[in-house]
């Protein structure tokens, strides 16, 4: 293994991608467990704000509907960048503001938690917006026949609407699960010690920008390889039972 | 576009005397004063974000197109670095990216001598040459993917048609496929162009001084927080505004 390195003069990158210390691949690694931890955090959180969203457009009153049509229209043309910023300093002044109210002193936010709400309400303007989209894709008699039977909303929404609309979400929630991994580096210039922030780190002590950079987009790439993987297995689970698109189609 | 019937209901005029009042409490309780001394370098930024958008959408459409026809109809050898670069593009942090160009390729430059000798170096010191490229390949990345969809949905029928009448491949590909590839993607290109917007201000982090880069001045200048950023919402919004408009002008002037 050595000797294979040495002659491909890759020797002194392995040795700065070590994982221990005199090596950064452990803060590398560090940085990527962050990342993840607030993607599928961001994730989530944008997929139950999504889910209210596209319920409130297609069934709300008048004045949700606007509302919710502000939300979506903001979000989506204000940068990402931006819009952390903004969120990320309403929040600190809102939460220390409570917390002052109440008698207790200043807050400190982790860094995982902040990156989790503000790209978890980017991510719902997005989610709100495909699964607005899955839900209508649903044949009405579905929801309706549901309904005619006297079926709890709540429980219409985890029996009927949900599963129905899975194989019409799947494709759009992948593709935001992919925005919400690569919209993590932008938390780097907000100071979270994610991948990003970490590679550059790395990178400006030891002066090999190269290396590290070129490690950690590897690191993204194989992880937004294997989510494709993953999300075509679900897409494949969400299909069963309908005909196939390939056969039925043009 | 918008019909004054819709918006004269009840509950939306409440919703816009909120808005204006909230707008108007914004205008009196907010501090504004630093504006006249920010306004002329804040224009100066805005120019520079139109200008850089306006670059790299260009240059990285053409792009797209070669890489585009490269995966639809290539051979191996065309298509599969095609294919490799769009994956990389965007399964890779666009920040990411910017980084990589400006902080590697602008430390190796320096150790090269002729590169130190060229005519080219008094650009290469500077950070907007390294800003423009790395949006350009992004917005290539994320075209190529799009055009390669576009080439492949062209009608066969009437490339063959073209070449049955004896058109030379160039015309036929200048005349017929590019532009029913272009129309077939048009509202797609739209909403693109609006998400290579909401990428410029990261090439604020490589000192370009930007409408994004100014309002960070402002506010470590001054200590405002909201106010510069509240501003600068505004400005992408109506420059994503005017970006819909155009494409939907452009869109009702091709024939369907």
């Amino acid at each position: 293994m050595d000797a294979i390195l040495e002659t491909l003069g890759l020797a002194q990158s392995a040795e700065l991608l070590a994982f221990s210390p005199p090596g950064w691949g452990g803060n590398l690694l560090r940085g990527l467990a962050n990342s993840m931890k607030i993607a599928s955090g961001a994730f989530g959180m944008g997929l139950l704000i999504g889910l209210f969203g596209a319920y409130g457009k297609l069934y709300g009153g008048v004045v949700v509907r606007d509302l919710l049509a502000i939300y979506t229209t903001v979000i989506r043309a204000v940068p990402e960048l931006v819009l952390i910023l903004i969120l990320y300093y309403v929040g600190t002044d809102l939460l220390n503001k409570a917390s002052l109210a109440m008698g207790y002193g200043r807050v400190e936010i982790s860094g995982v938690v902040a990156g989790i709400w503000v790209l978890g309400i980017v991510q719902g303007a997005y989610a709100t917006e495909v699964l607005r989209g899955a839900i209508q894709a649903v044949p009405a008699g579905q929801i309706e026949a549901a309904r005619a039977f006297g079926m709890p909303p709540l429980t219409l929404m985890r029996r009927v609407t949900i599963p129905a609309m899975m194989s019409f979400a799947v494709p759009g929630l992948a593709n935001l699960w992919l925005i919400a991994t690569k919209d993590t580096a932008l938390l780097a210039i907000v100071g979270f010690s994610e991948l990003t922030l970490e590679t550059r780190q790395a990178a400006s002590s030891t002066r090999a920008y190269f290396t590290f950079f070129l490690a950690a987009g590897a690191l993204y790439l194989i992880v937004t390889l294997l989510s494709g993987v993953v999300f075509g297995r679900v897409e494949k689970w969400a299909r069963r039972g309908q005909p196939s698109l390939r056969e039925g189609g043009r | 576009m918008i019909h004054w019937r819709d918006l004269m209901q009840p509950h939306r005029i409440v919703l816009m005397l909120l808005f204006a009042a909230l707008v108007l409490w914004c205008a009196i309780s907010l501090r504004w004063d630093w504006i006249p001394q920010y306004a002329p370098l804040a224009l100066e930024g805005l120019w520079r974000t139109v200008w850089i958008l306006v670059v790299t959408t260009v240059l990285g459409f053409m792009l797209a197109i070669p890489l585009g026809l490269a995966q639809a109809v290539g051979p191996w050898y065309l298509s599969i670095p095609a294919r490799t670069f769009c994956t990389v593009i965007r399964g890779t942090p666009l920040l990411l990216q910017i980084w990589l160009l400006y902080y590697g390729l602008g430390s190796l430059f320096p150790q090269i001598p002729w590169i130190r000798s060229s005519e080219l170096w008094p650009y290469l010191r500077q950070a907007w040459p390294y800003a423009v490229l790395a949006l350009t390949l992004s917005y290539a990345g994320y075209e190529g993917e799009v055009m390669r969809g576009a080439f492949a949905s062209v009608n066969k029928g009437q490339l063959e048609a073209a070449s049955a009448f004896g058109m030379p491949r160039l015309t036929r590909f200048r005349r017929i496929w590019l532009p029913q590839a272009i129309r077939n993607v048009l509202p797609t290109l739209g909403g693109e162009t609006i998400l290579q917007l909401k990428a410029t201000p990261l090439v604020a982090t490589i000192t370009v001084v930007e409408i994004y880069a100014v309002s960070s001045r402002v506010r470590s200048d001054t200590f405002i927080v909201y106010e510069p950023l509240l501003l600068l919402a505004i400005f992408y919004m109506s420059i994503a505004g005017l970006i819909t408009l155009a494409f939907r002008q452009i869109e009702k002037r091709v024939p369907r």
